[in-house]
């Protein structure tokens, strides 16, 4: 019997002023990472609506990464700090749900930081991964 | 309903070569709202824009999506041929399926699969797009330049040659920067005071040109064609409009004591000083931390001497506030601290200098007035060590040193020792390196008159330990190429010190929220083909805040600033940014969460009338944002409670789609 090899689905939302131009670098330089990492563009963290990252989840994503710019360094001088504190509280609801605090990430990675993107999307896939499906929020109507 | 059309680049083998591209333009044709799709080998060629034109008028199409490079490449070209083709520009979606897709997988089933979801995503976003218009913003016709290095000085000349106004701001009393303390130049060994010193002339006179010295910039407010700048000017105790540059109060200044900053502290100056003859502007500055009047009020000498009457003790730190269109950063560079480089002796021996020093040594105007003497004993020195990649090309080193080349080393150490072998054909020179790198135009045939005419001593190979002996300083060192141990013992050492960007410029980066490297040097928005602009739109990059450079590097990067601030300050209008927030009047509940989190100010309240069902009229308390200020960042989008602001390009609904088209 063939066994398909569990690959985790995980969506990015990537800042288009560093880690989404820091993805584009990571692909530059041919820094591998897995394809399980779906990139969505958005033009600050700030714009991630945690509502975005419920729907990921209720549609069966496995993992959702928040990637910013590094504090101090938002392309509009203060978002990525409404970020982190909206995030915080967001991740902290998930995990009173069940949904592992692994599976859920804030990372500042700056335009310049290539090589720190696709080491973070490896290492989260791995962690996702190892996590095993999400099943906690996924909505049972969604599924043919 | 929208009508999609999906053109599938190959970028060559780039795409094609990990992506099957039928496969995902077959794939693609089936969702919803796509009535066309095709690939080609190159969109972005003027064949591939007119495939794209054709299809939009032969399939009447309303939505356009392309499957190609990064959006931050070719956004720009494909929003251009739509809207050539008569469609808004704001139709157009990019799925980056070459950077986030074929260059980081391998695999073809595993590329393919991740390029036909990327752009189901897309597909989704686009049949939610609606046309969008910029509005337009005035331009302030005036330029600021923020350092007055050569860098600074070139763009300011080249900007105000066409006709704008422009202020350089310099923190140091003169402009001028680190050229002013060269010696020579290489290649060509013309004295640098020579070159630059009418440059500096030349933008004090400029009519065009204002000049701030001893000033730095304190805030930046504003966006692209107006930014609201405060401006310090630091006080100098000198009335500038006042002071001749006579020189009566130095000379009669009795605080002696103080290092002379542009000597490297290799001199004393007085505590009122000129930094050098030919300062621009020429005017006294009192350094209040050695000033006995200002210190404990008693002194006053320079005040009694100074016939124009410019002294002023009471003067006090004046703020300036100015609009600009566009700021171009000339911050520079420094060399690296020494301090953690314990085995070279830096910190014990005085005759352990950096080439700066060196420079100063050299300098006809310097401490010792162009003789190559020995700081300790003012001896001529006999043997000569100058030590390369002191802290460059240093990633074991990392903690302490710079990762990267600071590319202008080898240069001057060259041009270093063939002068010192010109002036003293007598002085031994070794020169320790790693790699000679002379990749600039009559550099290599510079470095090869070093070794061949001038008989300097090349050797591969590193500097282990600097001992100081008696009045000696014992080198230890390996001959990388013979393998050998060798020991000199030298009279002077020069350290060619990694250089790194002014400590300025983090700070100035955050003001201007302009991106930066780990290594604190400005980012360029493109590294290939907008190499002078930062990805912050207004702000450009001049000289080595940008990554280390030589002289005529950065001449011609400057000139390049200048031309790109030209072309911003030559257009009356600017298109903004369509993708704006806006709200909708109806769900609005005037709670003014949004307008506390934005930070540009864009969002004001105003009271609305609404006519209700029974035909009364309420009023309403509703936000309302100024498009010409707000940025697009969206961050009122997710604060607002009753989902009443939106961001148009990046709304709820299209970040939805493209979720449930990833998640499918």
């Amino acid at each position: 019997m063939q066994v398909k090899e569990y690959k985790p689905l995980i969506v990015a939302f990537c800042c288009n002023w560093c880690s989404y131009a820091g993805a584009d670098l990571a692909g530059n330089n041919r820094a591998n990472y897995p394809a399980e990492v779906k990139i969505i563009r958005v033009p600050c963290s700030c714009r991630v609506n945690p509502t975005f990252i419920l729907r990921a989840f209720q549609k069966g994503a496995d993992g959702v990464i928040i990637c910013g710019c590094h504090p101090g360094d938002c392309h509009y001088t203060s978002g990525n700090y409404y970020t982190r504190r909206r995030m915080a509280m967001l991740f902290s609801m998930l995990d009173f749900l069940g949904i592992e605090r692994e599976r859920t990430r804030v990372e500042w990675i700056s335009a310049a930081e290539g090589a720190k993107f696709s080491a973070t999307m490896n290492e989260f896939a791995n962690t996702v991964a190892a996590l095993g499906e999400n099943k906690r929020l996924e909505d049972l109507r969604c599924k043919k | 309903m929208q009508r999609i059309g999906v053109f599938v680049c190959w970028c060559g083998s780039n795409i094609a070569g990990t992506v099957d591209v039928r496969a995902v333009a077959e794939a693609l044709s089936r969702e919803p709202g796509v009535v066309f799709s095709c690939d080609y080998q190159y969109m972005c060629s003027k064949t591939g824009q007119d495939m794209i034109k054709d299809a939009v008028r032969e399939h009447k199409l309303t939505g356009i999506v392309v499957c190609s490079c990064s959006p931050r490449m070719h956004e720009q070209t494909f929003r251009k041929t739509a809207a050539a083709a008569g469609l808004n520009p704001y139709m157009v979606e990019i799925a980056n399926i070459r950077e986030q897709c074929s260059w980081v997988h391998k695999d073809m089933i595993v590329g393919t699969e991740k390029a036909i979801i990327l752009g189901r995503a897309a597909v989704a976003k686009v049949n939610l797009n609606s046309p969008l218009t910029p509005g337009e913003s005035p331009v302030t016709k005036r330029a600021l330049v923020i350092g007055g290095g050569i860098a600074g000085i070139q763009t300011a000349l080249d900007i105000a040659d066409a006709g704008f106004k422009v202020d350089i701001v310099e923190k140091k009393p003169t402009i001028g920067g680190k050229m002013a303390q060269l010696d020579k130049t290489f290649p060509t060994l013309d004295c640098a005071a020579c070159i630059l010193t009418p440059k500096m002339v030349d933008a004090a006179q400029h009519e065009n040109i204002r000049i701030f010295s001893y000033s730095e910039v304190e805030e930046v407010r504003g966006f692209v064609g107006n930014f609201d700048v405060k401006i310090k000017k630091k006080a100098r105790y000198v009335n500038e409009d006042i002071c001749t540059g006579c020189g009566a109060c130095v000379d009669k200044c009795p605080m002696k004591k103080v290092p002379n900053e542009f000597n490297l502290g290799m001199d004393m100056r007085r505590a009122i000083y000129i930094p050098f003859a030919q300062a621009v502007p020429k005017v006294a500055t009192i350094d209040p931390s050695a000033c006995n009047m200002l210190k404990n009020g008693k002194c006053g000498v320079c005040q009694k001497v100074c016939t124009a009457g410019a002294i002023d003790y009471t003067q006090k730190d004046e703020y300036i506030d100015e609009k600009y269109g566009a700021i171009v950063v000339a911050t520079g560079y420094d060399p690296i601290s020494l301090e953690k480089f314990d085995e070279y002796a830096y910190n014990q021996s005085k005759d352990v200098i950096t080439s700066l020093e060196f420079e100063r040594l050299t300098n006809a105007a310097g401490p010792t007035a162009g003789k190559l003497l020995r700081p300790s004993d003012g001896r001529h020195p006999e043997k000569i060590v100058f030590v390369q990649c002191v802290g460059s090309r240093c990633a074991s080193c990392a903690e302490k040193g710079k990762e990267y080349c600071s590319k202008i080393c080898c240069m001057y150490t060259a041009k270093h020792a063939m002068l010192t072998r010109d002036k003293y054909p007598d002085t031994e020179v070794y020169v320790f390196y790693i790699d000679v790198r002379t990749p600039g135009k009559s550099f290599d045939e510079f470095y090869r008159r070093a070794v061949e005419e001038y008989g300097v001593k090349y050797i591969k190979g590193t500097v282990g330990k600097v001992v100081p002996e008696g009045d000696k300083l014992l080198v230890q060192a390996a001959d990388l190429l013979t393998n050998t141990q060798m020991h000199i013992d030298a009279d002077l050492v020069v350290l060619a010190a990694a250089i790194e960007p002014d400590k300025s410029a983090r700070s100035l980066a955050t003001m201007l929220t302009a991106s930066m490297d780990t290594n604190d040097f400005f980012t360029e928005a493109h590294p290939k083909l907008r190499p002078v602009e930062s990805p912050t739109a207004g702000v450009f990059l001049s000289g080595a805040c940008q990554g280390p450079k030589d002289i005529p590097e950065t001449v011609s990067q400057a000139g390049a600033a200048a031309s790109k601030v030209i072309g911003l300050l030559a257009k009356d209008k600017l298109i903004g940014n369509p993708c704006v927030a806006s709200s909708n009047e109806l769900m609005c509940n005037g709670c003014s969460s949004c307008e506390r989190v934005c930070p540009y100010g864009a969002i004001t309240y105003e009271n609305k009338e609404f006519r209700m069902p029974d035909r009364t009229v309420k009023v309403r308390r509703v936000a309302r944002v100024n498009p010409a200020v707000c940025q697009g960042c969206g961050c009122c989008t997710v604060t607002c409670p009753s989902g009443a602001m939106d961001l148009r390009g990046f709304e709820n609904s299209q970040i939805m789609a493209e979720v449930d088209a990833i998640c499918k």
